[in-house]
């Protein structure tokens, strides 16, 4: 008999598909995250390059020793650790010793994601856990800033980030404060302008406010982000700000201040909005960047830091199952009355 | 007030918008199937209690000829598809794979396939309870895809009015064309089974909701509409699943039928169209339930096309008028590809509550990868029951069935929007579905 059918499949319904996977949504973030990169090579040279490539050295290196024998190079097309690499670059100091920012990458990795369970199933925002492991440790070499724009060329690199391993850290020749340091120790107001264009120092990638925005309305409009978070994080601070203005509006940031200056913008945007730390339902998101905000603040004002979104996000990631419980939305048909 | 501006919006929360893909076959029209050689027709095509054969192996039957009774209350008779002489009644493949029995017919090749219609029965005069009876007998269940027997929703407990008619005309699954072109080409039918259900059930008004997608069905209905009818044609927001009865009740009325309840419960019997133009069919010219329409469309097929086919007509003669499977074909799927089921033979036939043969490629079936569950929200945000079927997933993966009872597993209605927003491919329905599956048998071993 001759055999004419195809040899059919039985997947089950549904067939169809949006086009968007999990890959995809991380190279997202990946493009969007390029423009403030590109901002922290031109102001910082060569040295960003060194610190963010050590990072997502450290972090690639330890998702592929911990993944299975299987499942080992899979895990790395998903992107998600070259992502929080690069997070976490962003977030250092240009002038930190490359061994130190390769140690935050593996660290962030393997504390902070793999012995949870892997991608999906960490309480904890491994970049920001990376880097509170870093402060932890290093904490002279974490607040040293440098000038924004390097002083020579395209090609100086900052003496400290050639340091070697677990040697002396010599601390650079020419440091200056960030704008958050100098209100709160010196009380010197940064212009608006410098804050959004990035002519301020600071970490690698929180220097120019612009271009992180950018990134977010480009993530908003791929629908790769709960636009609720950052939203909510930055109402929040800005009417924190507003209401402390009242009282001694010389003494408190002005709101717009509050939004453009440190990592708040990157960490509202890019790090708190992680879907496997925050919560997945609507209401909690709100809760959760309120949450943010108001911590934030709290820090940066009363507390001895003068910058606190890392703590802040960590704090509220802890609260996210706790958050969720309590938020989930009311079932269809559920809680009425018939007639 | 935001009450009265959400119902302006005529629509339900969450759901998902897949691409249509009806542009294949929305504009041809219905055509007719020859009759072919061999017919078979399952007892249990419809959900309930599977029908009684009241015919024997060698005897002659017409086309239109009542080959078994209903077998207990929710279920409902079957008829003869075609003239000709009953070949077996034994154990044939199903759409599930699995034997059932069913009654196998050879069509008389010289016979004229003319309907001997009886008279058609006076549906005016009839009680409420005979037009119940006069359904079931007619074998007539709802033709959107369940085949649930409709006499069972007509039967309402004392104390429950209808007062709306509500006519589902969403057709929400992508491909799927058959209902738009039965409410194009047969308007009046459509109305007149209307009128037959209305006056019959004393509601006060008739409501025919369709998507927007379909402009043309909902003109010619407005046109056909007589100036005496209470019917309203409302057109609905294209998205899935507006055809799912309980998001078509909140989508026209505003109103959420409760968890556990029936549409029955708030005063709305809903309806497919291709139900509706049965009745008609049944009480105003004497044909039975013998014959349905079905999409045949996909990329796998050579010629797409909106078929009349007698019930039990194998899925292989469907194919071979339409040309014939393309090179590459996968899977076939009866139904639409969101809730449809894959067939795994061609010898499977048509049944009443087949709404579209669809034929997929490698490119709709390619293994995709799944990856790991980031939480990020997306099947929160489809499903129209507002479930967290992140969370249903992974209870189910752990086979934590009996928690999954107090995250609500039984409203799920298994329309796969989750599935279809996930973007980690993780197959977050067919999950839930095991589960199910495993709690009802528990249950029914227990008992």
């Amino acid at each position: 008999m001759k055999k004419e059918d195809p040899d059919l499949l039985l997947f089950h319904a549904p067939l169809l598909r949006q086009d968007m996977t999990t890959p995809k949504a991380m190279r997202d973030v990946l493009y969007a995250l390029l423009p403030a990169t590109g901002a922290s090579l031109w102001f910082f040279g060569l040295s960003a390059i060194l610190v963010i490539g050590a990072c997502i050295a450290g972090a690639v290196l330890a998702e592929w020793l911990f993944a299975g024998r299987e499942a080992r190079g899979r895990s790395l097309l998903d992107a998600s650790g070259t992502l929080t690499g690069l997070l976490l670059g962003l977030t250092l100091p240009p002038g930190l010793p490359m061994w130190m920012a390769f140690l935050g990458g593996f660290v962030g990795i393997s504390l902070g994601k793999v012995i949870w369970g892997g991608l999906g199933h960490n309480l904890f925002n491994p970049a920001l856990l990376g880097r509170a492991f870093l402060l932890a440790t290093f904490p002279i070499a974490m607040t040293t800033w440098v000038p924004a724009v390097a002083t020579g060329g395209f090609f100086d690199v900052y003496p400290g980030n050639l340091a070697l391993p677990f040697m002396q850290v010599q601390v650079d020749g020419v440091t200056a404060a960030t704008p958050l340091g100098m209100l709160k120790f010196d009380q010197e107001v940064t212009p608006l302008a410098n804050l959004a264009f990035g002519k301020v120092s600071g970490s690698l990638g929180e220097t120019s406010g612009l271009l992180l925005l950018l990134g977010g309305v480009y993530l908003w409009l791929k629908r790769d982000l709960d636009w609720r978070i950052p939203v909510s994080i930055l109402l929040t601070v800005m009417i924190f700000s507003a209401v402390l203005g009242l009282f001694d509006a010389a003494r408190f940031p002005t709101p717009l201040f509050s939004v453009f200056s440190g990592g708040l913008l990157l960490g509202a945007i890019y790090m708190a909005t992680d879907p496997v730390t925050s919560p997945v339902t609507p209401r909690g998101a709100w809760i959760f960047g309120i949450g943010v905000g108001v911590i934030v603040m709290l820090i940066r004002v009363f507390g001895g830091l003068p910058e606190g979104v890392m703590y802040a996000i960590l704090l509220m990631n802890a609260a996210t199952p706790l958050i969720d419980r309590y938020t989930q939305p009311r079932v269809f048909g559920r809680g009425v009355e018939s007639e | 007030m935001f009450k009265g501006f959400r119902r302006l919006r005529r629509n339900f929360e969450h759901g998902v918008h897949p691409a249509h893909h009806k542009e294949q076959t929305e504009d041809l029209p219905i055509q007719r199937v020859p009759f072919v050689k061999d017919y078979v027709m399952p007892l249990g095509q419809h959900i309930g209690v599977p029908a009684r054969p009241v015919v024997e192996a060698g005897e002659r039957v017409r086309r239109g000829q009542l080959i078994a009774t209903p077998g207990g209350f929710v279920s409902t008779a079957l008829h003869s598809p075609v003239t000709g002489t009953i070949r077996e009644i034994g154990d044939f493949r199903g759409v599930d794979g699995r034997f059932a029995p069913a009654i196998a017919i050879e069509a008389d090749a010289f016979a004229t396939q003319q309907v001997d219609m009886e008279a058609a029965p006076d549906w005016q005069s009839m009680s409420l309870n005979e037009f119940i009876e006069a359904v079931q007998m007619a074998g007539i269940v709802g033709m959107g895809g369940a085949a649930f027997p409709s006499h069972v929703k007509l039967s309402v407990p004392d104390g429950v009015r209808i007062r709306q008619l509500l006519i589902n005309g969403a057709e929400c699954e992508p491909f799927l064309t058959n209902d738009h072109r039965l409410m194009v080409e047969r308007p009046g039918a459509l109305l007149d089974g209307a009128e037959i259900m209305r006056r019959k059930l004393d509601a006060e008004e008739v409501i025919i909701g369709i998507e927007a997608n379909k402009p043309d069905a909902i003109e010619i209905i407005g046109q056909h509409v007589r100036p005496d009818q209470p019917v309203r044609v409302v057109p609905l927001k294209v998205k899935y699943p507006q055809g799912a009865e309980k998001m078509m009740i909140k989508s026209v009325f505003g109103k959420e039928v409760p968890a556990g309840q029936l549409p029955r419960d708030v005063g709305v019997n809903v309806n497919n169209v291709g139900t509706i133009v049965a009745i008609a069919d049944y009480f105003l010219r004497g044909m039975p339930l013998i014959e349905r329409i079905v999409t045949v469309a996909g990329p796998g097929v050579t010629y797409p096309a909106n078929l009349v086919v007698p019930l039990g007509t194998p899925v292989r003669e469907v194919v071979r008028f339409c040309g014939g499977l393309r090179p590459g074909s996968r899977e076939i799927i009866m139904g639409g590809p969101m809730m449809g089921r894959p067939i795994a033979s061609l010898d499977v036939p048509v049944l009443k509550g087949c709404s579209g043969v669809l034929v997929f490629t490698e490119e709709q079936t390619s293994g995709r990868t799944e990856y790991p569950c980031i939480r990020c929200g997306r099947c929160l945000e489809a499903c129209p029951y507002f479930l967290n079927p992140s969370r249903l997933a992974r209870l189910s993966k752990a086979r934590m069935f009996d928690e999954m009872k107090a995250h609500h597993v039984f409203d799920c209605v298994e329309c796969g929007c989750c599935t279809f927003a996930c973007p980690s491919n993780i197959p977050i329905v067919q999950l839930i579905r095991t589960a199910k599956d495993d709690l009802v048998h528990r249950k029914e071993s227990e008992a």
